[in-house]
């Protein structure tokens, strides 16, 4: 009896979940479905079922060289990411394992700056970049990257690091392991799931960023969310290019970020959410 | 001694990322500052120079600004409201035991790893439009007029876009710590004959509110500083209709290359922004005392 009323509860629970899951997904998978039709059959009306031509991918490809657009997207995001870890890992390192009276301070000081709204220091910003040479370069927008999610970087870090035990660092001095063989034998294998997990959330939010990207570039070093802007001032009709487009762009970041759920609570409420 | 040089060592393990954090914010706030109380334009500067809080006024004085504030609060409070009402409910049925909670899952979170720009397109042109989107599908279907979203309703149409990218994030925050409420006192609620209504009001909403608290700072830092969206769907208008406060910022910096004023706008939103801050860092700071 009880067990019958369960199994209609998970029925019925199922399908609520499934038909709100699909209506919150649907903006995405209309736009996959889109990117196989014609640019005539995607006009014409509500229609779930494609030709399967792939000739838009072929005509965005053609047309504007979309691979640059996307190449540039993986070595902004990766390359920003990369180096904000280089920054970040020493820093998390120290706080988390000989904290000082001052350590919260500096902590709460470096969230301070992620709150920072960027058109405050936009145009200063963009003399500086006019000034150096670095507008609308691979190498400046990496940096700019690196700069805005350096505080996420490292309070992800650090509240990875922190639950590190210390007792197993003075087990291993015990041992008489030196201050390197410390790092390198103990801590880091311990750390490395840490890293990966803060290296998979910070690839995502440089690679969705989408003020700098669109402010700083041009032409040269334009990634995806500059390319799909230019989309919105329409000549003719494009419905099947820009889903094309769309799905490449958001397609390899939607995958990672499937594999990331559990490190984005953590990583985008700064630990206190686990 | 050998504290003394760990301490050292952890100085210098810091001062990178300090350093740079320094650099970042100092600089580019400093030049915003100056150029808030000067006259400057790049393509006429035979009037330039120091004319104190002038700027401001002259901010202040444009009907924009007013409506560009009001924009602002409305696209905040209204996609808040949005997202963490739903974020309860689909929270409370995901916690359910149901069949392919993974693939649910996957689907309800997905729109959050959407880039901006894709995300307001892709609503602007295939659901929205007034002519092809599939509102429009679902209009004729039904016999009513098709309604053109952007023109007539623009901010409630960047709304709706924001809220369906920030929808997933409630969710999935405030579906973890839904998990982590304690079976044992659901279930001793429940023999208590304690109803769904009073179990929710009682046990549920107060285990939630830390997460709740969390979900509306964290969200209202990225709502503040909507830009993308309004870029590629309404570009502002109609009018001022849909321009924001980073919005109109930009306009006056790179498209009227009125400098001073969009400075002194910087300067409104930082201080906008600070405010946020501050309760932002009082929830966050409590935890880093547990």
């Amino acid at each position: 009896m009880a067990r019958a009323v369960t199994t209609q509860h998970k029925a019925v629970a199922t399908i609520a979940a499934w038909v709100v899951a699909f209506l919150i997904f649907f903006p995405i998978l209309y736009t996959i479905i889109t990117s196989f039709k014609s640019e005539t059959e995607a006009i014409a009306g509500f229609n779930l079922i494609p030709s399967g031509t792939l000739e838009s991918y072929v005509e965005v490809q053609a047309q504007s060289n979309y691979f640059k657009f996307f190449l540039n997207s993986v070595i902004l995001s990766v390359g920003s990411t990369i180096l904000a870890l280089a920054v970040a890992i020493p820093a998390a390192w120290s706080m988390a394992f000989s904290p000082t009276r001052r350590t919260k301070d500096i902590l709460m000081w470096m969230l301070s700056t992620k709150m920072m709204p960027a058109v405050a220091v936009l145009f200063p910003i963009y003399l500086i970049f006019r000034d150096t040479g670095l507008l609308d370069s691979r190498i400046g927008l990496t940096i700019m990257l690196m700069l805005i999610n350096l505080p996420i970087v490292v309070w992800m870090l650090y509240t990875y690091f922190r639950e590190i035990p210390g007792e197993i660092l003075e087990a291993a001095r015990m041992d008489g392991a030196s201050l390197w063989g410390e790092i390198w034998y103990v801590l880091t294998p311990m750390a490395v799931p840490g890293i990966a997990s803060t290296m998979l959330l910070n690839i995502i939010l440089a690679w969705n960023e989408a003020f700098w990207t669109i402010r700083l570039t041009t032409t040269e070093a334009a990634p995806l969310t500059a390319f799909i802007s230019s989309f919105s001032s329409p000549q003719g009709l494009f419905w099947a290019k820009l889903s094309a487009a769309s799905t490449l762009a958001i397609a390899p970041i939607l995958i990672m970020g499937w594999f990331s759920q559990k490190q984005l609570v953590r990583g985008l409420t700064f630990g206190a959410v686990k | 001694m050998a504290t003394q040089q760990t301490r050292s060592l952890a100085r210098m393990m810091m001062a990178p990322s300090v350093i740079l954090l320094l650099v970042w914010m100092i600089v580019p706030l400093a030049f915003t500052l100056w150029f808030s109380f000067q006259q400057y334009n790049p393509l006429n500067p035979i009037r330039d120079g120091f004319v104190g809080f002038a700027n401001y006024a002259l901010f202040w004085s444009n009907p924009a600004f007013i409506q560009s504030i009001i924009n602002t609060l409305l696209i905040v409070v209204c996609v808040l409201a949005i997202t963490v009402i739903l974020g309860i409910l689909l929270a409370l049925l995901l916690d359910q035991p149901i069949w392919g909670q993974g693939i649910v899952r996957i689907l309800v979170i997905s729109p959050f790893f959407v880039m901006p720009p894709v995300a307001a397109l892709v609503w602007k042109n295939m659901i929205m439009h007034p002519g092809y989107g599939v509102f429009a599908d679902i209009a004729r279907f039904l016999g009513v007029q098709p309604v053109d979203w952007f023109a007539h309703y623009p901010l409630f149409s960047i709304i709706l876009i924001v809220a369906w990218q920030w929808l997933p994030f409630a969710t999935l925050i405030l579906l973890t710590s839904l998990q982590s409420l304690d079976g044992e006192q659901k279930e001793a609620a429940e023999m208590d004959g304690a109803g769904f209504l009073a179990r929710f009001w009682y046990l549920t909403l107060p285990h939630m509110s830390r997460a709740i608290t969390v979900v509306i700072l964290i969200q209202t830092i990225f709502l503040l500083a909507v830009y993308a969206e309004i870029l590629v769907t309404t570009n502002g208008g109609p009018g001022f209709a849909s321009t924001n406060l980073p919005f109109l910022v930009y306009q006056k910096a790179l498209l009227e290359f009125k400098i001073g004023q969009a400075s002194a706008g910087g300067i409104i939103a930082v201080i906008l922004a600070n405010i946020v801050a501050f309760f932002v860092m009082r929830a966050v700071g409590k935890n880093l005392d547990k």
